[in-house]
This record gives structure tokens, sequence and C-alpha cells, in this order.
């Protein structure tokens, strides 16, 4: 098989299975999205998987992430058994030198997938047709390089991407406006306050002047959405560069319902490959093969959370106490497929039990070892919450885009106990002001909970206020 | 309905990946480039074997962006049923201290990015624009390098030659004149020979006098200078030159010619009299080296601290030796230690003579601009040579 294209004889096995699996699927209440499957070679699955969705635009560090994932299969490292792109119809994509076995099982995965995709909430809202907005969006970027030159586009992007993560799905353009004048309240009768509610106002607000042709750029709510406030609100940015990071914030939000579900979709997709594997009837070798594959998939990590197999148990264990509870186990396990996310799974569905049978731990580098530290299960769903809220990025908000009346951009960590990276947080302010073209401001915290403040433009370079 | 299709598209046409991987390997040559001046006196590099690939940490290549501090962060695992609380999964090797983890991935804190390249591609960008200043065609002895290029396609020559590609193709296009598109009944006509040039590039002889101080005043980091210096200037010469003669001259009081060998690792002891060593340059000159046909090149390496008696000695002879060579090269390495200028490096300064070049080098990190400073784009001052 290897390095040369599949035979018919092959193709044709393939198919007929994959046909079975589709029947199966359905059978078992199913409902993914109709699924192109394409035979690729690896070299092909590694681009894709570099950049997420084929046909993205360029980058530099799509290059570096397809180094790496080419230089990990070619030393057989790792290879990328599935990969899968949520839209209506769905592409997946299938390794060409896997066998027929391998591939009916990656098939029956992203079939459950592609279920999921169509059927979790939180996908409601992306696009399907993305395949085509990815294309026209790289082809907006290399017309930009084109014209500006691809130094220019460069280094927009690089400013970009470093904030890529920072978007709200639920924002929207109304809420990176400025708060509105408060009207003066008029008093209709002597008793009006008694008919206020909500806290007083800000007497300081009350009293400033309107803002001068509008430029105050304070939002009326903190937004965690940087690129949107930032392509909104920019004194700098010239129409295409607002494109681009408009660009980067459409991608960002199409992928984003996909880093909410890591745990709970791999999960979602393993069990059910187990599910229809189990269905086909296989001889003894098949079975065997599918077995030692699945153990792959599912084998755990000393040093790292495996989400195959993580998401995997919590949803056998939510069915078995479905079951064992007099309900039906199954219809409990779509709920759960319809309304969860990484982090509503965790909070709902890891038990105590669960966490002690899978021995989950909680381990830091000290000193020069990396030692367990803690193994109580409230400890692990904790940190495991922490670090699956805002897929482990921190949360950094604008607080105020006119700070000092000077236009600059004020930016606040929402503090949750865990420090930045300074070193990274500086670098990357001085990226925000590729994108601003005035003083980044942040505020943070120390380890030891003390107020930091930041500040950054090229004259003066990096400060700290206490 | 039937929604599963099984097709095998040619996805590898977009060939994105390669593209932006290229650029990216540029960027980290960029950025090794920015850095070269720390990494040409790395003292893992100069101790190589000259085969090794060498591992350069690029940290101008990080994706930044807002995180989690790495190193305070409890990270969560899964064990195998039996782990406990102080149960070491890892340790360290004692080497590892910040800087010298293994490649950027999961363990916190260490998160560089490291690129591997081999001595040949660093040498390659160290060595980019240097040249030996001056050179000149000389009368006697021109050294060819000779390579055999392919230049030329014509319809007779020896077998051996046949371009079998093409003959193919003329064949093919003959038979397509008459209907028939494919290959068969091969004619004299369609046969077609490479034909070559013999390449010949002349190059004039040229000889480097590479001078050391290995007195006892030279203390470890002026000799690790020294060699760090000559060590890259030795193999730029046989990177870039196929047949420059390179003599060796160890000094302390006396001169003498070493080995390479000796040249690199011994140590010595002593007072110092530089001009044992032009003394003796001048004599090799004189036997071996007539400048009529020689492009000649002595570079001398100093801490500057000379018997102050032997100064004027010095600059004589310094002047004789300019009067010879293209280029007269002279480094002082002083580590903060002296306040006052050194007695060789003030003797030298009433030297007038654009052939004379001197570098100060006070820290590792002026190793690679001392060499760009002998040998890089400008530097040579392009006077003509007074015939001796």
């Amino acid at each position: 098989m290897h390095d040369m294209a599949p035979t018919q004889r092959y193709v044709a096995e393939l198919e007929a299975g994959i046909e079975r699996i589709w029947t199966l699927a359905h059978e078992l209440g199913l409902r993914p999205f109709p699924t192109h499957f394409e035979i690729v070679p690896a070299s092909v699955m590694y681009e894709i998987g570099s950049y997420g969705i084929p046909g993205r635009f360029s980058h530099w560090t799509h290059g570096k992430a397809y180094q790496m994932q080419k230089t990990m299969y070619d030393y057989g490292l790792s290879k990328i058994y599935e990969l899968v792109i949520n839209s209506n119809p769905c592409y997946a994509f299938l390794l060409e030198t896997n066998t027929v076995l391998q591939n009916k099982l990656v098939a029956a995965h992203v079939l459950a997938h592609s279920d999921f995709f169509a059927n979790n909430a939180y996908f409601a809202k992306t696009s399907r047709r993305m395949l085509d907005t990815i294309a026209l969006n790289a082809e907006r970027i290399r017309r930009y390089e084109f014209e500006h030159g691809p130094d220019e586009v460069e280094r927009l992007l690089d400013a970009v991407l470093s904030i890529q993560e920072h978007v709200d799905p639920h924002a929207t353009e109304q809420d990176v406006q400025p708060a509105q004048p408060r009207p003066r309240p008029q008093r209709t009768t002597a008793y009006e306050d008694l008919w206020r509610l909500g806290p007083s106002p800000d007497p300081e607000h009350d009293d400033e002047p309107p803002a001068p042709h509008g430029s105050r750029l304070r939002p009326a709510q903190p937004t965690r959405d940087l690129l949107l406030f930032i392509l909104t609100h920019s004194p700098r940015l010239a129409d295409w560069e607002r494109d681009v990071v408009s660009i980067v914030r459409t991608e960002m939000l199409y992928f984003y319902p996909q880093l909410q579900t890591k745990i709970i979709n791999e999960g979602w997709a393993s069990y059910w490959h187990a599910q229809i594997m189990r269905e086909l009837d296989l001889d003894t070798d098949d079975y065997l093969e599918f077995a030692q594959l699945h153990a792959a998939i599912l084998q755990p990590s000393p040093r790292r959370l495996n989400p195959y197999h993580l998401g995997y148990c919590i949803l056998e264990d939510i069915e078995r106490r479905a079951t064992a509870a007099g309900q039906d186990g199954r219809a409990k396990l779509f709920e759960v497929r319809e309304l969860e996310s990484d982090v509503s799974l965790i909070r709902n569905y890891l038990t105590k039990e669960l966490v002690e049978d899978l021995d989950l731990y909680l381990y830091q580098r000290i000193g020069d070892e990396l030692v367990i530290v803690d193994k109580s299960w409230e400890s692990v769903r904790e940190r495991l919450c922490a670090q699956l809220t805002n897929h482990g990025f921190p949360v950094i908000q604008v607080e105020d885009g006119d700070y000092h009346g000077n236009s600059e951009l004020y930016l606040k960590h929402a503090w949750d106990g865990q420090p930045l990276d300074l070193h990274y947080a500086q670098k990357t302010m001085e990226h925000l002001y590729r994108l601003w073209d005035r003083r980044i401001w942040l505020e943070t915290r120390t380890a030891d909970d003390e107020r930091l403040i930041l500040s950054y433009d090229p004259d003066e370079g990096h400060k700290t206020h206490a | 309905m039937f929604t599963v299709t099984l097709t095998q598209y040619d996805w590898s046409l977009h060939r994105k990946g390669a593209i932006d991987q290229a650029r990216h390997k540029q960027k980290v040559k960029d950025a090794i480039r920015q850095n070269l001046a720390d990494i040409v006196s790395e003292q893992s590099i100069i101790t190589s074997d000259g085969k090794k690939i060498v591992r350069v940490p690029i940290r101008t290549l990080e994706e930044y962006k807002f995180r989690f501090d790495p190193n305070d962060q409890q990270q969560i695992g899964e064990g195998n049923g039996d782990s406990q609380v102080g149960d070491v999964l890892e340790r360290f090797g004692q080497a590892q201290g910040p800087g010298h983890g293994p490649k950027a991935g999961d363990q916190p804190g260490i998160d560089y990015y490291e690129a591997e390249l081999t001595m040949d591609e660093l040498a390659d960008m160290v060595f980019e624009d240097l040249e030996l200043p001056n050179l000149e065609e000389k009368r006697l002895q021109e050294l060819e390098s000779q390579a055999v290029r392919f230049t030329d396609i014509r319809k007779s020559g020896p077998y051996a030659n046949l371009d079998k590609k093409r003959t193919i193709r003329e064949n093919i296009k003959r038979n397509a004149k008459r209907g028939h598109p494919r290959f068969g009944g091969l004619k004299n006509d369609d046969l077609r020979f490479k034909t070559w040039e013999r390449d010949v590039r002349r190059e004039s002889n040229a000889v480097v006098i590479a001078m050391m101080d290995v007195s006892g005043s030279m203390g470890t980091f002026e000799k690790y200078i020294s060699r760090a210096f000559y060590y890259w200037m030795v193999r730029f010469l046989r990177t870039k030159y196929d047949n420059v003669a390179i003599v060796f001259v160890a000094h302390h009081t006396e001169a003498k010619e070493v080995t390479e060998e000796e040249f690199f690792t011994r140590g010595e002891s002593g007072g110092t009299k530089a001009s044992s060593a032009y003394q003796l340059a001048l004599d090799l000159i004189a036997q071996r080296f007539n400048p009529v046909s020689w492009n000649i090149y002595p570079f001398h390496f100093s801490d500057g601290d000379n018997w102050p008696s032997d100064n004027e000695l010095c600059r004589q002879l310094a002047e004789r030796l300019l009067s010879q060579a293209n280029l007269f090269g002279y480094g002082e390495i002083r580590q903060g230690r002296y306040a006052y200028q050194s007695t060789l490096m003030h003797t030298f300064q009433q030297l007038d003579s654009p052939k004379f070049v001197t570098v100060t080098i006070g820290e590792k990190a002026e190793v690679y601009p001392a060499l760009r400073r002998f040998f890089g784009p400008g530097v040579a001052s392009g006077t003509a040579r007074s015939t001796a």
C-alpha cells in the first residue's frame, strides 16, 4: 500500500464498508451531515492538519506547524488518523496508507464528529460554508500581499494572530460601542428618585461634558473581544487592515466551538466508533486490529490528559449511571451531546469515582522534578475547568480605548488567581501597538496577588507601574 | 438518501504547506543571521569537530500571546491506578537549566524554538559576503579550480554524453509530425548530445600568516578569543578558496612555526616580544612566499602587553611587513582590564597605511564583527600594492 495510490479493490472495499457504517450510524440514531470522504496521502493530511482547514491563508506560523507535523510523521512519532471539517456537506479525510479496517474505524469516528457538529448547541451558529469563506479570505489576503507587499501583510498578521484567541462569540458591534450619554433625569415629581433601580449614577461621569465629536472609546461594558474592539475603533488601521483583522476573527469564531468541545467531541466520536465497529461482524484478525487501534487512541498519558480517553470514560459513565437509575441511557447521551461543552461536561459529570478510577492527579515542577502534588477530586475538577475556560487562555478585557483622553488602550486581565507570563505579555503588547498605534496598558496581578500595571509604547519602551 | 461519497481529488495541488514552510525556514535563517555574533563565539561550536549539527536557540520566532505563566501552573496527568501524592513523574538532568532544555513541547517553562543546522550551513551564513581583501592577480602559479559544466546540446558527440531525454523527445516530435506521437524508430537525426565546457576559475596564490601571542599574560579569555577568531578564519579560507596556504606562528619572547593542531591547543607562558613573530613572518616570506607571486596576509592577535623596549622594533618590522603584504590585521583583546591604551596598539597608531587594519575585542560577541572588519565587504582599501 505504501507510497502508491490505493488500488481499485481497496477503494471498493472501503466504499462498501462506509456504506454499511453510514446505515448503522443512522439506525443507531446519529444524524450527521452528508459526508464526503477523501482518500489522501499523508502529506495532504498534515498539510490540512496544520492549517485547521484546507485553503486557509498563508502565514509562516502555518508553515511552522506544517514542518512540525511533517517531521513527526517522517520520524514515525505520530500520524494524523482522522481529519474532519465542520461543513455541510461534511469533508472527512482518510489516510491512503491506512488499512481498510483502520479507515473503517476512522469513518465511523468522523461520522460521529459530523453528527456532533450538526447537533451540538455550541455549533448552531457556525458557518457551514466555511470552506468557501476560507478560500475567499485567503484570496483577499493574497491580493493585499500583492498590493501592500508580503512583508507588510506578514507583520500585520503576526500582530493579529498574537491576539486571535481573544474573541467573544456573543459579542456584537453594539457591545464595543461607547456608553450612550446618560440622559439627565427629568424630574417630573418630587419623589422620582425613589423609582430608580440599580446603583446610583456615577457622579464623576455625570459631571463630564459630552465627548467632543464622539471620540471617547470607552465600551459601555468591558469587552473581551479584543479583535472586534480593535477592528471597530483602532485609530490607525486602514480599511484593508481592518479587513484582515476581521478575517482572522471570522475564522477564529468558526474554530471556537471546536476548542470549547474537544473532550466531549472526541469522547462522543470514540464512543460511537467502538459501538459501530462492534456491530460490524468483524473476523478475529480484524477484531484484533480494531481493538489495538482503539486502545492506542484511548491510551492515557501520565503527563497530559488524553481528551479521547477522558471524554469516552465520562460518556460511558453517564450512560451506565442513567441506565442503573432506570432511565434510557442512550437517550441521556444524546441529550448530553446536544447541550454540553467541555466545561459543563466536566462540571456536571466528572464525579469523585471517575477521578479515582481514572487515577487523575495534579503535578507540578518542583526544582528539577515533576511531582504529583494533589489527588483530591475537587482540585482536579477545578483545575480542569480553569484550564478549559476560555480554552486555556487568560481573559483580557478592554476597559478603555481612550485612556488619559489620548486614545490609549487600557486592557485588564480578568484575574482568576493565575499570573500571566509577563515576558509574553509584553511582547504581545508590542504586537498590539502595531494595531492600535497608541500606548498600550495592561492591568494584571502578580503571583502574590498585588496589582501590576504594564505599559508599552515604542518611545518609552516597557514600563511597570505599581 | 445515500449521502456518502468517496473521492480522490488531488488536494496536494495547493502546496501551501510547502510554501509557508519555506517562509518559516527563511525566518529561521534570518533569525540566525541576526544572532550570528553570539553564535559564532559559542564554545560548543568552536570545539565541535566541524561536522556536527549545532542547535541554535531562536527566540524571535516565538508566537507571543497572552498566556499564563507556565512555571506557575499545575498540570493534569493520568496514572495507571496506583499513583500517590509525592510520586516523581520525571527528573530533569542537572545540565538542563533554562536555555538548555529539550525542544519546544510539553514541559513547563522550557519552550523556545531551537533550529538545527549543520556547521556547513552556519559557515555559509557567516562567510556569505566575506573575502580576502586586496587580492591581486599574481604572475606565477595561478591556482585553477576546475569544474565541468554541461552547457550545450549538439547533434553529434560521444555516446557517453547522449542526452536520452532530449533524444526521445526529438524522436516523438518527428513521429508526431507524421501523425504517430510516440517513441520508436530511432534515427541518427534524433540523437542529441550534451557538450561541456571546462569552467576554469583563476585564483591567485595567497598565504595567511596567523600569529598568536601565547605568553603568560594571555589569560583564558584572551586565548579563547584568539582561537575563536582563527578557528573561523581558517574555516573561512578553506571554504571559500581552493588553495590558500596558512602558516601558524606562536610566540612569546620567541616565535616559532607550529602545526595547526599545536596552534589551537597548546598554551605557553613567559614574556612577550611581538617582534619575534614579525621577524619570523618576514623570514618566511623571504624563504617561501615571494610577494611577486603571493598575496600575503599576516594577522596577529595579542593582549597588547608587549615588552616595552620591543615596541620600536615591532613598529619597524610591521612597516616592512606592510610593504610586502596585501593587508596586515592586528587584533587586541582587552577584557576591560586596561584603562590605558596598551603599548602595542599605541605603538601601531604611528603606522599610517590603509592596509593596516586593527580591532579591539572586549567580549565574546565581538569576534564576528572582527571577522567582518578584516574580511567583510568594503573593508578592502583598494589601494594598489607597491611592488616589493
